[in-house]
Order: C-alpha cells, then structure tokens, then sequence
C-alpha cells in the first residue's frame, strides 16, 4: 500500500482525478434551541452530483460564480474535506478507503495553493521554514540537503535571491512574492497535482500575468497536472485546457476551452462570456444578461437550477432538470434548448 | 538593543510615572476619607483626648496634610516607604519583606496553573469544537470563573482537609516544624532546600497546594474561553488548511502551528489578569491564613495604617506596570511581526 501511495506511477490510466457523482452537503449551522424543537435540518447542497476527470499533465478549470460550489469540489478533491456521496478517486485510488495516516502520506502528491497568500503562510514562520517544511515531513530522511533543495525551488519560483529571502517573514515581502513562495511550498513535495484556488485573484494585475507564466512553466517543467478554480473566465482562458463551467453546485457545461469560448452552449456560459470585458468599444454585448442573483443552496429552485435567471427559460425548465448531453465531440452541456445554440 | 526598544522602554518607564503618582494620590487621600482613624484603632473608644494627641503627634499625624503627602511621597521615591502606624510600628519594608516572598510563593504556582489549565483545555476544547467535551471544558470554565475565590477556597478546603484529610488546612508550613526552621530568604522553599531542612520543604509544598490550586483554578476560565475562541479562528485560518493539504500532523498543527499564534492575546490577558491574580491573592490568603501581602493588606485597612496601605498598594501598582512592560517586551520575541 505504502509503495502505491508514494510512487508516481504514470501508466494503466490516462486520467490522474476521477470525480464520480461527488456530492456534498454541509449541515446548516443551528442553534441550540432550533435544534431542539425542529428534527430535520437544512443542508446547503455546495455540490450536487458533479462528475469530471483530469487527464495526466492537464489543466482542468473549475469556473462559476462564488456560490457555485468550484472551491468545495476542489477541496473534496484533494480529500481536505469529506464527500457526501460519490467517488472520488486519485491514481486509481479512492480517497475514502484511505486511513488518515495513509491520507497523510498521499497528500505530498497533491498540493494545494490558496487565494490569499498572505493568510496562507503561518505569520511566525520564515519563508525558508515554511518551503521547508515539506520536505520535513515527506522526505525526512533527505534532511541534510533540504536546504539546498529549498534555495533551489526558491530561485526557480523566481525568489531571487534566495538566501535573501530565506530567513525573511511573510509581512517582509510583497503580495506578489508571497503567492510566489506559497507555489514554492506546494512544489517542494514534487506533487502530481496541484489545487489552485483562485491564485492570483489577490494579486495586483500588474503581476497576475508573470505569476500565470510562472505557473503554466513550471506545468511543464515538472510534468504537473493543475485543477484550476476561478471565477474569471479571462484567466481561465489563459491557463486551462479543459474547463467546467459551475452553476449552484452542478456542472452545466463541459468541454476544451476553445469548444466552450468559441461555441458556448449553455445560456449561463453565454452569459459569463459576455460579461468578459472586451477592450474594443463598438463590440457590444448582444446577450441578455440573467436577471438577479444566484438563488439560495439551501432550497435550490426545481427542475433546472438556471431557471430563475435564464433569459430564455421556458415551461420544461422549471420541471425537469436537463442532464448534461454531449452535442458536439467531447462537449457536454446541460440545457433542455442547448440545441438552440449550436448553430449561433 | 535597537534604539528604537531603547525609545519605547524609556517611554513606558517614564509613562510609568503617572500611573503610580496618581494611584498612590487616591489611596492617600481615600484612606484620609475614610471613617475611623488609626488613633482609634488601636486605642479604643474610651481614650482620653491627651492620650490620642500624644499618640497622633507621635505618629506624625498632627501635621498638615500636604506635608505628610509629600513626605510619603518622598518615602516612596526613595523606595524606604516609612514606618507603620500600627502593629508595633516597624519599618513597612520589613514588614512586606516577609509577606512579599509568601505572596510571589503563592501567585508563581498559581499562575502558571491558570496558564497551563486555560491555554491547553483551551485549545483542546478547540480542536473538539462542538463535541462534548467542548460543552463540558466550557461549563466548567464558566463555573471556576463565577464561584468566588473564597468560596472555592472553602470547599477545597472541606473536601481535602476534612473529609479526607490529605492536604492541610491553612498556613504556609507545619507550626512544629517552624521551632528548627531557619528563615534566610522568607522565600520558604528556597529556605528549606539552602538548609536541607527535607520535612520543611515537603511541609511548605504540601502547604501550597490547596491555595494556589485555589487562586490558579479561579483565573484560568477566563483563559480557557479567551483560548478557545483564538483557537478556533486560528484553526478555519488558511495557513493551518494549507499545513493540513501539505500533510502536516493534526495534533502538530493544533498544538505548535496554531496554538502559538495565539500567544499574543493570551499573553496580553495573562499581563492584565496580574493585578487580578493580586487581588485574588487577598482572598486565598485570607481563606487560608496564608500570611501573605493580601492578607496584610485587609488587616491594615481595618486597622487604618495609612502609611502600611499607601506603601503596599504602590508596590502592587509598580509589579502590575513592570509586568505589562515585560509583557510587551515579549511580544517582539514571540511575533517577528512585532518590532520597537
């Protein structure tokens, strides 16, 4: 067990991640009291049913609006969070068969990058301590050369100097460097998949791009496999391969970027990708926009959960939930009119 | 030593000043205020009018009241704080040379009990979130919270003395042990192990526990919440998410990465909790005979010593400012963010 835990093994699968049916539903947060006179509790459905796959050295965008459930299925993915229902399988091996201890030594082949890197370093500890503290855990019987492994991974990230930085803290550097050296430790473990939540929504635009570039180097510099979560399609378009596109907990479109750019087919998609800005001042937006916000995950609405907000519902729409369908070669969408668009 | 630390501790040593002048300047005039005298403590009701003019003059009472405030306060810079009024009229530095060192024997233990009890229940309350423990770590921190000192004090005292006597009642050491017992440093432990005095030293430690057990139970609920809920925020922080995705331990994460990022708040509360911890000491000494500064101190208001109250008082004001001042020394030391 131990041996399929640590090896990277890179044959008998294509896919790295298999999300199968992942659902999860958090129990609403209560009082006492309500606890005590009412039996049945509220679940915010976060994720209701998604299934996708990753394919080794791709990247997979998860986008939606914040509410859609993209920052859980990441987490649940990488087994931070426990799933409702559903399988959840990395390099074949399903994480809820997994003990704590070997979830432990799985976690060094997946890592894990937050949005705000400030709050992701532990404020006591120097930059070089906390890169570092990987390779403590993972590798401790390498420990003499740590160091040199640390100011290598350093200078690559693009900390350069690297001893300069090493025995600096967190609040010494600037916003861009700290998400430079929070890449710095997920890569320390030599990971297959890295979780990037959001990671350069808090950085200022002026470094956005160097840290994507950075980003999409090391990919194929170290042979990584990304699970990219935005809720910027302008970003994702820039990074991903693959993108799923969320809404209230449910995929509803998935495909190639350049599939989903060029020939969205979902009303939600269309939406999203007109509300891109486009530095040209005649090119218009011609989509109607949805009306209001994204509804309650407590009670989401029945049938299709777009409905309330899609411009183009009809009758159907608030019945059935439409399945996602594959309408053009590897594009699925979940739309009862998705047909409507094909030839838009 | 960094200038810059060199500037803030001038500053807080000069701001240290005021504090203690105006403090002292209350008690000095509140005591004045207060009915009764020391004249009349000491010598009754039934004494002729001569016998209590003798007695003020002597005591330098009669004088006016600007020159005795400036001459204590005189007493005070010069750290010599005068003669008590009563009580055979020693010199009060003699007096509180051998209560302090029973009080600092007292509080020690006390304090770091409360900060051992408050800091890991806290944190493990923290880590069980919403588990039963959580709920009964919680109740109880309340309870040792509200129960007076006093009263705690005395149900430790009915349970461990009485109905099963294993621990001593009261005072700080057995009264047959004390006819063979040399005092160097009044600090009693450190006295007994100076003289290899063995049953002195178990004695004097058997003493301590009921009391100090007492005073550090009363001032750890405050910790064990503060703790708690600092913990709490610190464990949903993204850094320990981040340590826990990296593989990190869980109990490591809790207990050194977690944990010691809450040091500041702790730490402050531990700075303000001192002057409670002192009037807390008052109540357990005087639940527990333990002859002590706190129990000095109410048998000197009864009596009306102005002269042994004046001085105490600015004594607890000046340890209350020279902990807060070490309290924000530390700071620096536990969080590089931190600098003078």
């Amino acid at each position: 067990m131990t041996d399929k835990l640590t090896q990277n093994k890179q044959e008998n699968n294509d896919y790295l991640v298999e999300v199968q049916s992942l659902v999860k539903w958090f129990p609403v947060q209560t009082t006492f009291i309500d606890q005590l006179f009412s039996k049945e509790r509220d679940f915010v459905r976060a994720v209701d049913g998604v299934s996708f796959n990753i394919r080794r050295g791709e990247v997979l965008g998860l986008a939606g609006e914040s509410g859609s459930g993209k920052t859980t299925i990441g987490r649940v993915t990488i087994g931070l969070e426990e799933k409702t229902e559903g399988n959840v399988l990395f390099d074949g091996i399903d994480l809820s068969t997994l003990s704590a201890e070997e979830l432990r030594k799985l976690r060094r082949r997946m890592q894990v990058i937050f949005q705000d890197p400030l709050a992701s370093l532990n404020p006591r500890m120097s930059l070089g301590d906390a890169i570092q503290q990987g390779l403590k855990i993972h590798y401790p019987e390498t420990a003499k050369d740590h160091r040199d492994i640390v100011l290598d991974i350093m200078e690559k990230v693009g900390l350069s100097p690297a001893k300069f930085f090493y025995n600096k803290f967190p609040h010494q550097i600037s916003g861009g460097q700290r998400q430079r050296v929070v890449i710095a430790r997920a890569l320390v473990t030599n990971p297959d998949l890295i979780l990037a939540d959001e990671p350069i929504a808090m950085a200022d635009v002026s470094v956005r791009a160097l840290l994507l570039d950075l980003m999409v180097q090391l990919k194929d510099e170290l042979n990584l496999t990304y699970l990219f979560i935005t809720h910027d399609l302008a970003t994702a378009k820039y990074i991903c391969d693959r993108i799923a596109i969320l809404y209230l907990g449910k995929i509803v479109e998935i495909s190639e970027l350049e599939e989903v750019y060029g020939h969205p087919l979902h009303p939600y998609t269309r939406a999203l990708l007109a509300a891109v800005p486009v530095p040209d001042p005649h090119d218009r937006r011609k989509e109607p926009m949805p009306k209001g916000e994204i509804p309650n995950p407590i009670n989401p609405p029945p049938g299709c959960r777009f409905h309330p907000r899609c411009p183009y519902a009809q009758e159907i729409c608030s019945q059935e939930e439409p399945l996602l369908r594959e309408l053009r070669p590897g594009h699925q969408v979940a739309c009862h009119f998705a047909e409507d668009f094909l030839n838009a | 030593m960094s200038t810059s630390l060199r500037r803030f501790l001038v500053t807080r040593l000069l701001l240290t000043i005021p504090m203690v002048l105006i403090l002292v300047t209350m008690i000095f005039f509140v005591m004045r205020v207060l009915p009764g005298d020391p004249i009349r403590s000491q010598l009754g009701p039934r004494v002729s009018e001569e016998q209590a003019d003798a007695l003020r003059e002597r005591l330098g009472l009669n004088r006016p009241l600007y020159i005795q405030y400036f001459d204590f306060l005189w007493d005070m810079v010069t750290l010599d704080f005068g003669t008590a009024l009563t009580q055979g009229e020693r010199p009060i530095r003699d007096e509180l040379g051998e209560r302090l060192p029973a009080t600092i024997e007292l509080t020690i233990p006390a304090i770091t009990l409360t900060a051992v009890i408050g800091i890991f229940s806290g944190a493990y309350a923290a880590k069980n979130r919403k588990k039963p423990v959580d709920y009964i770590i919680r109740l109880l921190s309340i309870a040792v919270y509200s129960i007076p000192i006093f009263f705690m004090g005395l149900i430790f005292q009915i349970i461990f003395s009485v109905r099963i006597p294993i621990l001593p009642l009261s005072g700080r050491m057995d009264t047959l042990l004390l006819t063979n017992f040399t005092s160097i440093t009044n600090f009693y432990i450190i006295d007994a192990i100076l003289t290899r005095n063995w049953p002195a030293l178990w004695s004097v430690l058997m003493h301590l526990v009921l009391p100090s057990v007492t005073l550090g139970l009363a001032l750890s609920g405050v910790f064990v919440r503060l703790t708690r809920v600092n913990m709490i925020e610190m464990l949903q922080s993204d850094f320990i998410t981040a340590g826990r995705a990296r593989g990190i331990s869980e109990n490591k994460l809790v207990y050194r990465h977690a944990l010691r990022n809450t040091f500041i708040p702790i730490l402050t509360m531990l700075g303000l909790q001192f002057a409670i911890l002192l009037a807390g000491a008052v109540l357990t000494e005087t639940t527990f005979s333990w002859p002590g500064v706190g129990r000095y101190l109410v048998e000197r208001i009864q009596l009306r010593d102005y002269t042994a109250v004046q001085a105490t008082i600015g004594i607890f004001a000046l340890f209350v400012a020279f902990i807060s001042l070490l309290m924000d020394i530390l700071y620096a030391f536990i969080d590089p963010r931190i600098r003078y």
